[in-house]
């Protein structure tokens, strides 16, 4: 299994660590909302088929991934940086760019 | 029932063995039961024999999508232990565990059950003392438990390296002498074959694709076979039960699906007696009666449905098992293959009535599912037919997870992945 990670490129899974369900939702952090927080920590949608899923490249650039992967097949259809700015892809040259800036 | 006797294997034999009977008839559904169980793996097979054996309860169909055994009963490593910390599984393993010494008596069906031990390796003084702690309880409750030393370790097992040159030097190991291993297949046909010998229909290539609904209760299953109604449908799919919900309408479970990897190697002279497992990771191992060695680690640690796995694992359980035995570096490694585990959310089963009116739930069995299948189906057989759980699985219920009683043997939290 590949992973293609928007930074290093095609790797191979053994890079990666799986940081679980991607579905979930986690409640804001003063909830006393018990069954929202049972939900968060124990209920999974399990699908067959296509899975949101986090992983990290530990063995890489260390960002965490959101990724579309299918439960099936394990083909992987998405993969994309879990902070949504990153997602864009100018974010390298935007550093550049305020690094420039400065100088 | 003794239909396998010295004196009918030799009439048989004389005979040219041409008039065997199928071990289970291959009928087509009726139109209704009074029990439908969904999975004809180890687990389904065994609820229906215990159904109709110990509850009298005999109008009942067994529906498998595929071939009888076709899933993890047959995809299992074969190992059968009731070595666990925690009171609820020893004393429900120990339960199967007791069902197991008695089982080709029971089924009249040799299921090669071999009490040649479980030896698991301490690695560290601190894993020797948690080992202690573990034996404590079981002895506690019953269950037969020592300590052994490392030159106690290396009589019995020549081949193991034990110098303190080895990656990770044994420094004990906690052994249940009553552990061992069974040929899996012949418990699901055997199984099969008491049921079906007790009026148990028995349908291959039935997929469920629906339930029918009688208002709120579970009135049936529509499958690839026709509508199939029943008073109560149980279900033990395993891996499936996600799929298997959904259908039902219950979007969410404390379940996971994980494909576990499991490998043979070619057949080799008796070279270990026992099942033994690594105390550093997560590597198990014992031979089979043909000679090859059958091992397996952990889980590919990624949900999957595929029944197969990636790479990574297969190095990491060779390394491992390099680690144990230098002296396999050549053995060829014949086939591996992968099997779906229902990884539940603290590494124990549920076995319960519900979640909707008119069903029966079997399922989290993580990949620990084969040894418990006799106690599994006496219990799940219990509970489908007085409509509560018996005390052995009374503490298996699927709103633990909610109430704040989960049974996490292992300590490792809400992350199947680790269990």
């Amino acid at each position: 299994m590949l992973i293609t990670c928007p930074y290093c490129g095609p790797r191979d899974v053994i890079e990666f660590t799986y940081q679980g369900d991607g579905n979930r939702e986690r409640p804001d952090p003063a909830s006393q909302n018990f069954e929202a927080w049972n939900a968060y920590v124990y209920d999974r949608l399990n699908p067959a088929g296509d899975h949101n899923e986090i992983w990290q490249h530990s063995g890489g650039c260390r960002t965490h991934l959101k990724v579309v992967r299918n439960t099936l097949t394990h083909e992987i259809s998405s993969v994309a940086f879990m902070r949504g700015d990153h997602g864009r892809g100018d974010h390298g040259s935007a550093a550049r760019r305020k690094a420039e800036d400065k100088s | 029932m003794a239909e396998y006797s010295a004196f009918s294997l030799l009439a048989n034999a004389l005979k040219g063995n041409k008039d065997w009977k199928p071990a289970w008839r291959k009928p087509d559904p009726k139109a209704s039961y009074d029990v439908i169980i969904i999975g004809g793996g180890g687990h389904g097979l065994a609820t229906a024999y215990y159904l109709a054996k110990e509850h009298g309860i005999t109008n009942v169909a067994v529906v498998e999508k595929g071939w009888l055994g076709s899933g993890n009963v047959g995809r299992n490593t074969t190992a059968v232990r009731s070595n666990y910390l925690l009171p609820a599984n020893t004393r429900f393993y120990e339960h199967s565990m007791k069902l197991w010494e008695n089982l080709s008596h029971e089924l009249n069906y040799n299921v090669m059950f071999s009490q040649r031990g479980c030896l698991n390796l301490a690695h560290t003084p601190a894993q020797f003392d948690d080992y202690a702690r573990r034996g404590n309880a079981m002895r506690h409750l019953g269950v037969d438990a020592e300590l052994m030393t490392p030159a106690e370790i290396k009589r019995l097992i020549p081949a193991l390296d034990i110098s303190h040159s080895a990656r990770f030097p044994v420094v004990g190991g906690l052994m249940q002498r009553r552990a061992g291993t069974a040929r899996h297949d012949a418990v699901a046909w055997g199984y099969a074959r008491g049921a079906d010998r007790r009026g148990v229909d028995i349908i291959e290539n039935c997929e469920v694709t629906g339930f029918l609904r009688d208002g709120d209760r579970i009135s049936g299953v529509a499958t690839s076979r026709g509508d199939i109604r029943a008073r109560k449908v149980a279900v033990a799919v395993a891996g499936s039960t996600g799929r298997v919900m959904q259908m039902a309408g219950i979007e969410t479970m404390p379940i996971e699906s994980h494909v576990l990897q499991a490998f043979v190697t070619e057949s080799l002279k008796p070279f270990i007696d026992t099942v033994v497992t690594f105390g550093m990771g997560h590597f198990y191992m014992s031979q089979s009666d043909k000679g090859g060695l059958i091992y397996g680690g952990d889980i590919d640690g990624y949900n999957s449905y595929a029944q197969r796995g990636n790479l990574p694992v297969v190095d990491e359980v060779m390394s491992e098992m390099l680690a144990l035995f230098p002296g396999l570096a050549r053995v060829r490694m014949l086939r591996s293959w992968g099997g779906v585990c229902d990884m539940s959310m603290d590494g124990s089963p549920i076995i319960t009535t519900g979640p909707l009116p008119g069903m029966y739930l079997n399922c989290g069995w993580c990949y620990g599912g084969f040894k418990a299948t006799p106690a599994s189906g006496w219990c799940f057989a219990w509970t489908i037919a007085k409509d509560q759980p018996h005390d052995l699985n009374a503490p298996f219920t699927l709103d633990r997870f909610h109430r704040g009683l989960v049974i996490d043997d292992k300590g490792q939290g809400a992350n199947p992945r680790l269990h």
